[in-house]
Protein backbone atom coordinates (compact mmCIF):
# COMPACT_ATOMS: atom_id res chain seq x y z
CA UNK A 1 0.00 0.00 0.00
CA UNK A 2 2.56 2.66 -1.24
CA UNK A 3 -0.15 6.33 -0.20
CA UNK A 4 -0.04 4.56 3.76
CA UNK A 5 4.03 5.62 3.89
CA UNK A 6 3.71 4.76 8.02
CA UNK A 7 7.17 4.87 10.10
CA UNK A 8 6.98 4.09 13.83
CA UNK A 9 9.35 6.01 16.16
CA UNK A 10 10.06 3.40 18.62
CA UNK A 11 11.85 1.06 21.13
CA UNK A 12 10.87 -2.88 22.11
CA UNK A 13 10.48 -2.34 25.50
CA UNK A 14 8.04 0.47 25.57
CA UNK A 15 4.54 -0.08 26.46
CA UNK A 16 3.66 3.29 24.86
CA UNK A 17 4.85 2.20 21.04
CA UNK A 18 3.33 -0.95 21.59
CA UNK A 19 -0.18 0.61 21.41
CA UNK A 20 0.56 2.14 18.22
CA UNK A 21 2.07 -1.11 16.54
CA UNK A 22 -1.04 -3.24 17.60
CA UNK A 23 -2.86 -0.63 16.48
CA UNK A 24 -0.95 -0.51 13.23
CA UNK A 25 -1.54 -4.51 13.43
CA UNK A 26 -5.54 -4.39 13.82
CA UNK A 27 -5.62 -2.26 10.72
CA UNK A 28 -3.46 -4.67 8.74
CA UNK A 29 -0.86 -1.69 7.78
CA UNK A 30 2.80 -2.38 7.06
CA UNK A 31 5.07 0.15 8.48
CA UNK A 32 8.56 0.87 9.36
CA UNK A 33 9.67 0.33 12.72
CA UNK A 34 12.64 2.82 13.63
CA UNK A 35 13.99 1.88 16.68
CA UNK A 36 15.62 4.33 19.10
CA UNK A 37 18.63 3.31 20.59
CA UNK A 38 18.49 3.13 24.64
CA UNK A 39 19.98 6.68 25.74
CA UNK A 40 19.82 8.51 22.88
CA UNK A 41 17.55 10.29 20.74
CA UNK A 42 18.26 10.50 16.91
CA UNK A 43 17.62 13.44 15.01
CA UNK A 44 14.30 12.28 13.46
CA UNK A 45 12.68 11.94 16.67
CA UNK A 46 13.62 15.61 17.76
CA UNK A 47 12.06 17.27 14.72
CA UNK A 48 9.26 15.23 14.79
CA UNK A 49 8.56 15.11 18.47
CA UNK A 50 10.54 18.52 19.39
CA UNK A 51 8.05 19.61 22.15
CA UNK A 52 8.33 16.23 24.08
CA UNK A 53 11.18 14.44 22.57
CA UNK A 54 9.66 11.36 23.13
CA UNK A 55 8.63 7.65 21.78
CA UNK A 56 6.36 6.28 20.23
CA UNK A 57 5.56 8.93 17.46
CA UNK A 58 3.92 7.87 14.17
CA UNK A 59 5.39 9.57 10.86
CA UNK A 60 2.70 9.11 8.14
CA UNK A 61 3.53 10.56 5.26
CA UNK A 62 5.46 13.45 6.46
CA UNK A 63 3.11 14.01 9.21
CA UNK A 64 4.39 13.03 12.68
CA UNK A 65 1.87 12.37 15.39
CA UNK A 66 2.70 11.94 19.11
CA UNK A 67 1.30 10.46 22.22
CA UNK A 68 0.69 7.03 21.90
CA UNK A 69 -3.15 7.47 22.73
CA UNK A 70 -3.66 9.91 20.13
CA UNK A 71 -2.06 7.89 17.64
CA UNK A 72 -4.25 4.93 18.07
CA UNK A 73 -7.51 7.44 17.33
CA UNK A 74 -5.60 8.94 14.54
CA UNK A 75 -5.17 5.51 13.10
CA UNK A 76 -8.61 4.26 13.95
CA UNK A 77 -9.96 7.54 12.39
CA UNK A 78 -7.98 7.11 9.42
CA UNK A 79 -8.72 3.68 8.31
CA UNK A 80 -12.16 3.75 9.35
CA UNK A 81 -13.61 1.05 7.17
CA UNK A 82 -11.28 -2.03 9.00
CA UNK A 83 -12.21 -3.24 12.28
CA UNK A 84 -12.95 -0.35 14.58
CA UNK A 85 -10.91 0.27 17.81
CA UNK A 86 -12.89 2.55 19.78
CA UNK A 87 -16.20 2.08 20.32
CA UNK A 88 -19.19 3.61 18.48
CA UNK A 89 -21.22 5.05 21.51
CA UNK A 90 -20.38 8.02 22.66
CA UNK A 91 -20.88 7.02 26.65
CA UNK A 92 -18.73 3.98 25.60
CA UNK A 93 -16.18 6.08 24.17
CA UNK A 94 -16.25 8.27 27.19
CA UNK A 95 -15.87 5.22 29.53
CA UNK A 96 -12.72 3.58 27.50
CA UNK A 97 -11.62 6.57 27.46
CA UNK A 98 -11.76 7.57 30.86
CA UNK A 99 -10.11 4.15 32.27
CA UNK A 100 -6.87 4.69 29.83
CA UNK A 101 -6.28 8.25 31.09
CA UNK A 102 -6.81 6.73 35.05
CA UNK A 103 -4.03 3.62 34.06
CA UNK A 104 -1.67 6.25 32.30
CA UNK A 105 -2.35 9.13 35.54
CA UNK A 106 -2.83 6.48 38.58
CA UNK A 107 -1.93 3.37 38.08
CA UNK A 108 0.84 2.95 35.62
CA UNK A 109 2.97 5.95 37.95
CA UNK A 110 1.87 3.49 40.90
CA UNK A 111 3.29 0.54 39.51
CA UNK A 112 6.66 2.56 38.70
CA UNK A 113 6.65 3.38 42.27
CA UNK A 114 7.27 -0.07 43.44
CA UNK A 115 10.56 -0.16 41.33
CA UNK A 116 11.58 3.00 42.42
CA UNK A 117 10.74 2.38 45.97
CA UNK A 118 13.52 3.18 48.53
CA UNK A 119 12.42 1.76 51.54
CA UNK A 120 9.83 -1.45 52.32
CA UNK A 121 7.16 0.82 53.49
CA UNK A 122 7.33 2.78 50.26
CA UNK A 123 7.79 -0.48 48.10
CA UNK A 124 4.88 -1.98 50.15
CA UNK A 125 1.96 0.90 49.81
CA UNK A 126 3.04 1.23 46.23
CA UNK A 127 2.19 -2.43 45.71
CA UNK A 128 -1.45 -2.32 47.60
CA UNK A 129 -1.72 0.48 45.04
CA UNK A 130 -1.36 -1.87 42.27
CA UNK A 131 -3.60 -3.92 43.71
CA UNK A 132 -6.68 -1.49 44.40
CA UNK A 133 -6.02 -0.29 41.08
CA UNK A 134 -6.31 -3.31 39.54
CA UNK A 135 -9.76 -4.58 41.35
CA UNK A 136 -11.19 -0.97 39.71
CA UNK A 137 -9.94 -2.61 36.03
CA UNK A 138 -11.20 -5.76 37.11
CA UNK A 139 -14.45 -4.21 37.77
CA UNK A 140 -14.47 -2.08 34.76
CA UNK A 141 -13.72 -4.96 32.74
CA UNK A 142 -16.89 -7.24 33.98
CA UNK A 143 -18.79 -3.68 33.39
CA UNK A 144 -17.82 -2.95 29.94
CA UNK A 145 -17.22 -6.56 28.44
CA UNK A 146 -20.53 -7.66 29.03
CA UNK A 147 -19.64 -11.34 29.19
CA UNK A 148 -17.19 -11.41 26.12
CA UNK A 149 -13.39 -11.98 26.08
CA UNK A 150 -12.22 -8.06 25.82
CA UNK A 151 -13.34 -4.54 27.19
CA UNK A 152 -14.19 -3.85 23.60
CA UNK A 153 -16.30 -7.17 23.18
CA UNK A 154 -15.60 -9.88 21.02
CA UNK A 155 -12.54 -8.47 19.31
CA UNK A 156 -9.78 -6.49 21.05
CA UNK A 157 -10.00 -2.43 20.85
CA UNK A 158 -8.96 0.85 22.32
CA UNK A 159 -8.86 -0.15 25.89
CA UNK A 160 -7.84 -3.43 26.07
CA UNK A 161 -4.39 -2.16 23.94
CA UNK A 162 -4.28 1.04 26.74
CA UNK A 163 -3.88 -1.39 29.37
CA UNK A 164 -2.48 -4.84 27.87
CA UNK A 165 0.50 -2.72 26.92
CA UNK A 166 1.46 -2.96 30.11
CA UNK A 167 1.24 -6.58 30.84
CA UNK A 168 4.86 -7.65 30.51
CA UNK A 169 6.04 -4.89 32.74
CA UNK A 170 3.32 -6.01 35.46
CA UNK A 171 4.88 -10.07 34.84
CA UNK A 172 7.99 -8.35 35.43
CA UNK A 173 7.07 -6.64 38.61
CA UNK A 174 5.61 -9.85 39.78
CA UNK A 175 8.61 -11.81 39.30
CA UNK A 176 11.16 -9.23 40.59
CA UNK A 177 9.10 -8.99 43.90
CA UNK A 178 7.11 -12.34 43.84
CA UNK A 179 3.64 -11.44 44.19
CA UNK A 180 0.99 -12.36 42.07
CA UNK A 181 -1.38 -9.48 40.68
CA UNK A 182 -3.51 -11.17 38.15
CA UNK A 183 -5.20 -14.48 39.59
CA UNK A 184 -8.30 -16.77 39.36
CA UNK A 185 -9.38 -15.26 42.80
CA UNK A 186 -8.81 -11.71 43.18
CA UNK A 187 -9.04 -10.85 39.16
CA UNK A 188 -10.80 -13.53 37.23
CA UNK A 189 -11.82 -12.00 34.41
CA UNK A 190 -8.56 -9.86 34.17
CA UNK A 191 -6.45 -12.90 34.52
CA UNK A 192 -8.27 -14.64 31.44
CA UNK A 193 -8.58 -11.60 29.57
CA UNK A 194 -4.70 -11.46 29.71
CA UNK A 195 -4.01 -14.73 28.07
CA UNK A 196 -6.39 -13.60 25.53
CA UNK A 197 -4.93 -10.34 24.78
CA UNK A 198 -1.20 -11.89 24.88
CA UNK A 199 -2.05 -14.36 22.47
CA UNK A 200 -4.36 -12.22 20.03
CA UNK A 201 -2.50 -11.97 16.35
CA UNK A 202 -2.44 -8.27 16.61
CA UNK A 203 -0.15 -8.46 20.06
CA UNK A 204 1.65 -11.55 20.10
CA UNK A 205 4.38 -10.22 17.85
CA UNK A 206 5.39 -6.84 19.31
CA UNK A 207 4.63 -8.32 23.48
CA UNK A 208 8.23 -8.63 24.69
CA UNK A 209 9.15 -11.68 26.16
CA UNK A 210 9.22 -11.44 29.66
CA UNK A 211 12.85 -12.34 30.31
CA UNK A 212 14.41 -9.93 27.97
CA UNK A 213 12.29 -7.39 29.78
CA UNK A 214 13.49 -8.32 33.28
CA UNK A 215 17.05 -7.65 31.96
CA UNK A 216 16.09 -4.06 31.31
CA UNK A 217 13.65 -3.65 34.41
CA UNK A 218 17.34 -4.45 36.40
CA UNK A 219 19.38 -1.62 34.39
CA UNK A 220 15.99 1.12 35.18
CA UNK A 221 15.50 0.02 38.90
CA UNK A 222 19.39 0.49 39.27
CA UNK A 223 18.55 4.00 37.27
CA UNK A 224 15.56 4.72 39.47
CA UNK A 225 17.28 3.91 42.49
CA UNK A 226 20.41 5.99 41.64
CA UNK A 227 18.61 8.92 40.95
CA UNK A 228 16.99 9.01 44.93
CA UNK A 229 13.46 10.10 43.36
CA UNK A 230 10.42 8.15 42.45
CA UNK A 231 10.28 9.00 38.51
CA UNK A 232 7.55 11.08 37.08
CA UNK B 1 -37.71 12.45 25.73
CA UNK B 2 -35.82 15.56 26.69
CA UNK B 3 -32.57 15.38 27.21
CA UNK B 4 -31.77 15.65 31.30
CA UNK B 5 -28.04 17.23 31.83
CA UNK B 6 -26.20 18.15 34.73
CA UNK B 7 -23.05 19.32 35.75
CA UNK B 8 -21.27 18.99 38.96
CA UNK B 9 -18.83 21.96 39.79
CA UNK B 10 -16.76 24.11 41.34
CA UNK B 11 -16.79 27.61 39.85
CA UNK B 12 -13.37 28.97 40.02
CA UNK B 13 -12.48 25.26 38.17
CA UNK B 14 -10.53 25.85 34.79
CA UNK B 15 -11.84 22.20 33.98
CA UNK B 16 -15.35 23.18 35.20
CA UNK B 17 -15.45 26.18 33.06
CA UNK B 18 -14.31 24.33 29.91
CA UNK B 19 -17.13 21.78 30.23
CA UNK B 20 -19.25 24.80 30.57
CA UNK B 21 -18.01 26.37 27.45
CA UNK B 22 -18.78 23.30 25.46
CA UNK B 23 -22.11 23.37 26.33
CA UNK B 24 -22.78 26.56 25.94
CA UNK B 25 -21.02 26.12 22.59
CA UNK B 26 -23.92 24.10 21.49
CA UNK B 27 -26.73 25.47 22.94
CA UNK B 28 -27.49 22.75 25.56
CA UNK B 29 -29.35 23.44 28.87
CA UNK B 30 -28.30 21.81 31.74
CA UNK B 31 -28.95 22.12 35.79
CA UNK B 32 -25.47 23.60 36.90
CA UNK B 33 -24.56 22.44 41.04
CA UNK B 34 -22.15 23.96 42.70
CA UNK B 35 -20.11 21.74 45.09
CA UNK B 36 -18.40 22.47 48.13
CA UNK B 37 -15.41 20.30 47.65
CA UNK B 38 -14.59 20.40 51.27
CA UNK B 39 -18.29 19.02 52.07
CA UNK B 40 -18.46 16.51 48.38
CA UNK B 41 -22.39 15.82 47.71
CA UNK B 42 -23.17 12.16 47.79
CA UNK B 43 -24.26 12.84 44.15
CA UNK B 44 -20.81 13.46 43.42
CA UNK B 45 -19.31 10.54 45.18
CA UNK B 46 -21.42 8.71 43.51
CA UNK B 47 -20.93 9.68 39.93
CA UNK B 48 -17.37 9.99 39.95
CA UNK B 49 -16.15 7.59 42.61
CA UNK B 50 -12.67 6.75 41.39
CA UNK B 51 -11.71 10.18 41.60
CA UNK B 52 -14.30 11.95 43.56
CA UNK B 53 -13.74 15.14 41.56
CA UNK B 54 -15.41 17.50 39.48
CA UNK B 55 -16.16 18.66 36.73
CA UNK B 56 -18.83 15.70 36.41
CA UNK B 57 -21.20 15.83 33.14
CA UNK B 58 -24.43 13.56 33.76
CA UNK B 59 -26.64 13.00 31.03
CA UNK B 60 -29.72 10.72 31.27
CA UNK B 61 -28.29 9.70 34.06
CA UNK B 62 -25.05 8.52 33.04
CA UNK B 63 -21.89 10.51 34.68
CA UNK B 64 -18.81 11.41 32.57
CA UNK B 65 -15.69 12.32 34.20
CA UNK B 66 -12.40 13.96 33.28
CA UNK B 67 -13.06 17.30 31.74
CA UNK B 68 -11.59 16.84 28.06
CA UNK B 69 -13.56 13.73 27.98
CA UNK B 70 -16.43 14.48 28.95
CA UNK B 71 -16.13 18.13 26.17
CA UNK B 72 -15.29 15.26 23.42
CA UNK B 73 -18.33 13.61 24.57
CA UNK B 74 -20.61 16.83 24.51
CA UNK B 75 -19.39 16.76 20.77
CA UNK B 76 -20.06 13.76 19.88
CA UNK B 77 -23.41 13.78 21.11
CA UNK B 78 -24.94 16.82 19.95
CA UNK B 79 -22.62 16.49 16.73
CA UNK B 80 -25.12 18.76 14.49
CA UNK B 81 -24.06 22.15 15.37
CA UNK B 82 -20.71 23.66 16.76
CA UNK B 83 -18.00 21.25 16.14
CA UNK B 84 -15.50 21.48 19.02
CA UNK B 85 -12.88 18.93 17.21
CA UNK B 86 -12.05 19.56 13.18
CA UNK B 87 -13.30 17.22 10.70
CA UNK B 88 -9.26 16.30 9.18
CA UNK B 89 -7.83 13.52 11.45
CA UNK B 90 -4.38 14.96 11.22
CA UNK B 91 -5.77 18.26 12.39
CA UNK B 92 -7.79 16.18 15.57
CA UNK B 93 -4.48 14.12 16.33
CA UNK B 94 -3.14 17.67 16.78
CA UNK B 95 -5.88 19.49 18.51
CA UNK B 96 -5.85 16.43 20.80
CA UNK B 97 -1.68 16.82 21.17
CA UNK B 98 -2.02 20.03 22.12
CA UNK B 99 -4.81 19.72 24.43
CA UNK B 100 -2.88 16.97 26.25
CA UNK B 101 -0.20 19.39 26.71
CA UNK B 102 -2.22 22.06 28.38
CA UNK B 103 -3.57 19.21 30.99
CA UNK B 104 -0.03 17.71 31.88
CA UNK B 105 2.04 21.38 31.82
CA UNK B 106 -0.78 24.80 32.87
CA UNK B 107 -2.55 23.34 35.83
CA UNK B 108 0.59 22.15 37.78
CA UNK B 109 3.19 25.32 37.24
CA UNK B 110 0.53 27.19 37.34
CA UNK B 111 -0.01 26.07 40.51
CA UNK B 112 3.41 25.90 41.79
CA UNK B 113 3.90 29.36 40.56
CA UNK B 114 1.33 30.81 43.11
CA UNK B 115 1.76 28.51 46.59
CA UNK B 116 5.78 28.49 46.20
CA UNK B 117 8.20 30.90 47.04
CA UNK B 118 12.07 31.72 46.69
CA UNK B 119 13.89 29.65 44.10
CA UNK B 120 11.28 26.92 43.44
CA UNK B 121 8.81 29.60 42.50
CA UNK B 122 11.32 31.06 40.30
CA UNK B 123 12.09 27.51 38.70
CA UNK B 124 8.10 27.62 38.36
CA UNK B 125 7.75 31.34 37.00
CA UNK B 126 10.15 30.22 34.02
CA UNK B 127 8.77 27.12 33.04
CA UNK B 128 5.33 28.69 32.74
CA UNK B 129 6.59 31.63 30.77
CA UNK B 130 8.36 29.04 28.77
CA UNK B 131 5.07 27.18 28.07
CA UNK B 132 3.15 29.92 27.56
CA UNK B 133 6.08 30.59 24.35
CA UNK B 134 5.46 27.42 23.06
CA UNK B 135 2.17 27.54 22.85
CA UNK B 136 2.34 30.89 21.10
CA UNK B 137 4.57 29.37 18.69
CA UNK B 138 2.00 27.21 18.04
CA UNK B 139 -0.96 29.39 17.92
CA UNK B 140 1.67 31.55 15.27
CA UNK B 141 -0.62 33.95 13.34
CA UNK B 142 -3.92 32.20 13.23
CA UNK B 143 -6.81 33.88 15.11
CA UNK B 144 -8.01 30.36 17.45
CA UNK B 145 -5.52 27.02 18.13
CA UNK B 146 -8.39 25.92 15.94
CA UNK B 147 -7.61 27.87 12.77
CA UNK B 148 -10.18 30.69 12.27
CA UNK B 149 -12.59 28.86 14.44
CA UNK B 150 -12.74 28.46 18.58
CA UNK B 151 -12.05 25.06 18.85
CA UNK B 152 -10.85 22.26 21.46
CA UNK B 153 -7.40 23.65 22.54
CA UNK B 154 -8.84 26.84 22.72
CA UNK B 155 -11.01 26.11 25.08
CA UNK B 156 -8.97 23.69 26.99
CA UNK B 157 -6.70 26.79 27.28
CA UNK B 158 -8.39 29.61 28.13
CA UNK B 159 -10.04 29.02 31.52
CA UNK B 160 -6.20 29.11 32.91
CA UNK B 161 -6.58 32.47 31.53
CA UNK B 162 -8.94 33.52 34.64
CA UNK B 163 -6.16 32.60 37.00
CA UNK B 164 -3.34 34.72 35.33
CA UNK B 165 -4.19 37.25 37.86
CA UNK B 166 -3.68 35.27 40.57
CA UNK B 167 -0.42 33.63 39.23
CA UNK B 168 0.90 37.35 38.45
CA UNK B 169 0.13 39.08 41.52
CA UNK B 170 1.80 36.14 43.63
CA UNK B 171 4.73 35.46 41.00
CA UNK B 172 4.91 39.31 40.56
CA UNK B 173 5.34 38.86 36.85
CA UNK B 174 3.12 39.96 33.94
CA UNK B 175 2.52 37.55 30.89
CA UNK B 176 1.27 40.32 28.78
CA UNK B 177 4.58 42.17 29.40
CA UNK B 178 6.00 38.87 27.68
CA UNK B 179 3.87 37.70 25.71
CA UNK B 180 1.34 40.25 24.12
CA UNK B 181 0.11 37.69 21.40
CA UNK B 182 -0.86 35.18 23.90
CA UNK B 183 -3.03 37.84 25.68
CA UNK B 184 -4.69 38.95 22.17
CA UNK B 185 -5.94 35.77 21.75
CA UNK B 186 -6.96 35.48 25.47
CA UNK B 187 -8.87 38.52 24.78
CA UNK B 188 -10.29 37.42 21.53
CA UNK B 189 -11.85 34.20 23.39
CA UNK B 190 -13.99 36.06 25.63
CA UNK B 191 -15.18 38.40 23.16
CA UNK B 192 -17.14 34.82 22.31
CA UNK B 193 -20.56 34.56 24.11
CA UNK B 194 -20.25 30.87 25.02
CA UNK B 195 -16.75 31.87 27.06
CA UNK B 196 -17.40 34.95 28.55
CA UNK B 197 -20.91 33.50 30.01
CA UNK B 198 -18.96 30.24 31.25
CA UNK B 199 -16.09 31.84 33.11
CA UNK B 200 -15.65 33.73 36.09
CA UNK B 201 -14.13 37.32 36.40
CA UNK B 202 -9.86 37.00 37.03
CA UNK B 203 -10.71 39.50 39.72
CA UNK B 204 -13.07 37.35 41.64
CA UNK B 205 -11.03 34.21 40.73
CA UNK B 206 -7.99 36.46 42.58
CA UNK B 207 -10.66 37.48 45.75
CA UNK B 208 -11.33 34.23 46.02
CA UNK B 209 -7.68 32.61 46.28
CA UNK B 210 -7.01 35.86 48.61
CA UNK B 211 -10.01 34.36 51.18
CA UNK B 212 -8.81 31.18 50.85
CA UNK B 213 -5.10 31.76 51.86
CA UNK B 214 -6.34 33.94 55.07
CA UNK B 215 -8.74 31.25 55.49
CA UNK B 216 -5.54 28.20 55.32
CA UNK B 217 -3.49 30.94 57.31
CA UNK B 218 -0.99 31.26 54.62
CA UNK B 219 1.49 34.33 54.03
Amino acid sequence: MAENDLKVLGAWPSPYVMRARIALNIKSLDYEFLEETFGSKSQLLLQSNPVHKKIPVLIHGDKPICESLVIVEYIDEVWASSPSILPSHPYDRATARFWASYIDEKWFPAMKGIAAAQAEEARKAAIEQVAEGLALLEDAFQKTSKGKDFFSGDKIGYLDIAFGCFLGWLRVTEKMNGIKFLDETKTPGLAKWAQKFCADAAVKDVMPETEKLAEVAKIITAKLRGAGAPPK
Amino acid sequence: MADQVVLLDFWPSPFGMRVRIALAEKGVQYEYKEEDLRNKSPLLLQSNPVHKKIPVLIHNGKAVSESLIAVQYIDEVWKDKAPLLPSDPHLRAQARFWADYVDTKMYEIGRKVWTTKGEEQDVAKKEFLECISVLEGELGDKPYFGGKTFGFVDMALIPFYTWFSVYEKFGNFSVEAEHPKFIAWAKRCLEKESVSKSIPDRQKVYDFVLEMRKKLGVE
